[in-house]
């Protein structure tokens, strides 16, 4: 229970520094993704069930305020957040490469099939222009700091799960 | 221990689920846009509270961080902008003059004054979208202070955008470098009408694509494009910015060209919303 209100209020923290701070430390038009970061660590860490649940709802936070299309945000973090949480088998506590690299692999997907939905159907080609200058770019600003909210994330999992352990 | 036996579902099954709810979602909000909107402003009302919250945070660091590096630049505009100001208010008095007597002229010629002084309301920007795919922004004015769907958004003297989405306390506004905008507009000197389109792909020479343009249309570099009086959205004579790098099209019927955009889109904090509506066109005839 406990658990999942602290995974409500990251959700949520994530969510409004992402929209309304980020813009400030946009480099060059790009801006990291937070909730991206969020749903891929918490794969990783906690496993399937976890990344789906988190991805659903980051996304669907996402689209209910500023999408046109509900859930196809929703969709894409669900299922990123499911299959990087096959990953859960090689998670080591005080390993802090694998998930950077998931992250950066699974913003270049996410980006990758958002543009499919949201500029090729529209007849936006061009896919090597939108790749070079906003995926990479994002990509290379998202893994930086994904490496410190991973390790942030990270320590406030740690602790909960040393609670339960107490508990049990 | 029960109740985790209890509990145990395959994590595949919820992710079809998951797969077939979303789709469904996707569907629904795709073919019935209205009946979601009570949701969506839901959900947005609670959240711009916080967002106003921590955009205060994120604008005094970014504008601490400014005011360093500024602080030369500034010095030196000051100077110039004080010389500024003496020749302008000489120079607004003489129109002041101006005015008055065509104000005379007009209301002589019984025209109105058509986009002069349209009614305005100031608003701050508080959040951007997300992604990094678009540029749609959050105010913090929604339907309680008068602004509704359709409404137009300045900064300064220049058009930024429209408002698509008017919810209690906030609104959404779609800017005019957005890349699904697109805007019916005008050249002021020569009223040849052309469509804006915003393009992603400009975003690094902060620039509009302009397109269909007439091929006998006399324009030339920096002339001012302005709404125009065909747009069904927008209202007639704001400035949006202008042109340059005129071509003709391979199709020889028309022109394209580029704009730069009269507002700096770079550092948009508060922004002003015309709160008049251009009247639609009537779809049926109006019962008496």
């Amino acid at each position: 229970m406990k658990r999942i209100l602290i995974y409500l209020i990251e959700i949520i923290l994530c969510f409004v520094i992402q929209s309304s701070t980020f813009h400030y430390f946009s480099l060059g038009d790009i801006m990291p993704n937070l909730l991206l970061i969020l749903v891929v660590s918490h794969a990783y860490m906690s496993g399937r069930m976890t990344g789906l649940g988190i991805g659903f709802f980051c996304g669907l936070l996402v689209d209910l305020v500023y999408g046109d299309l509900i859930g196809l945000n929703a969709l894409l973090l669900m299922v990123i957040g499911y299959f990087i949480g096959y990953t859960n088998k090689i998670y080591a506590n005080d390993d802090y490469t694998f998930p950077v690299i998931f992250v950066a692999v699974s913003d270049l997907v996410y980006n990758f099939f958002y543009y499919i939905f949201e500029f090729l159907l529209r007849g936006r080609l061009g896919l090597s222009y939108y790749l070079s200058r906003i995926v990479l770019s994002e990509i290379i600003y998202t893994v930086l700091v994904s490496i410190f909210v991973y390790k942030l994330l990270h320590m406030i999992n740690n602790r909960l799960n040393r609670k339960t352990n107490e508990e049990e | 221990m029960k109740r985790r036996k209890k509990l145990h579902i395959k994590p595949k099954h919820i992710l079809i689920t998951g797969i077939v709810f979303c789709i469904i979602l996707i569907g629904i909000s795709f073919r019935y846009e209205e009946q979601l909107a009570p949701v969506r402003a839901a959900v947005g009302t609670v959240f711009t509270p916080m967002q106003k919250g921590i955009n205060i945070v994120g604008s005094f660091i970014s504008d601490k961080t400014d005011t360093f590096r500024n602080i030369n630049d500034l010095l030196e505009e000051n100077e110039t902008l004080k010389e500024q100001i003496n020749v302008l208010t000489y120079e607004n008095k003489m129109l002041l003059q101006d005015k008055y007597e065509l104000d005379g002229l007009r209301d002589l010629y019984e025209l109105d004054k058509k986009y002069l002084d349209y009614p305005k309301v100031a608003a701050r920007v508080i959040s951007k979208d997300t992604s990094n795919w678009y540029s749609v922004f959050t105010i913090d004015k929604g339907t309680k202070d008068g602004l509704m769907k359709d409404m137009n958004v300045l900064a300064g003297n220049g058009l930024v955008g429209i408002i698509t989405e008017a919810n209690y306390n906030y609104s959404v506004v779609r800017s005019i470098i957005d890349d699904k905008s697109y805007v019916s507009a005008m050249f002021l000197k020569t009223s040849d009408t052309c469509m804006i389109q915003g393009d992603l792909k400009l975003m690094d020479s902060g620039k509009i694509r302009v397109q269909l343009i007439s091929k006998d249309a006399e324009i030339s570099d920096g002339y001012e494009i302005v709404t125009s009086h065909i747009s069904p959205n927008f209202l007639q004579g704001i400035l949006i910015g202008y042109v340059s790098d005129i071509e003709l099209d391979s199709s020889n019927m028309t022109k394209s060209a580029y704009l730069t955009p009269a507002v700096d889109f770079e550092h948009l904090e508060e922004v002003l919303i015309i709160t008049e509506i251009k009247e639609p066109p009537l779809k049926e005839a109006p019962t008496e």
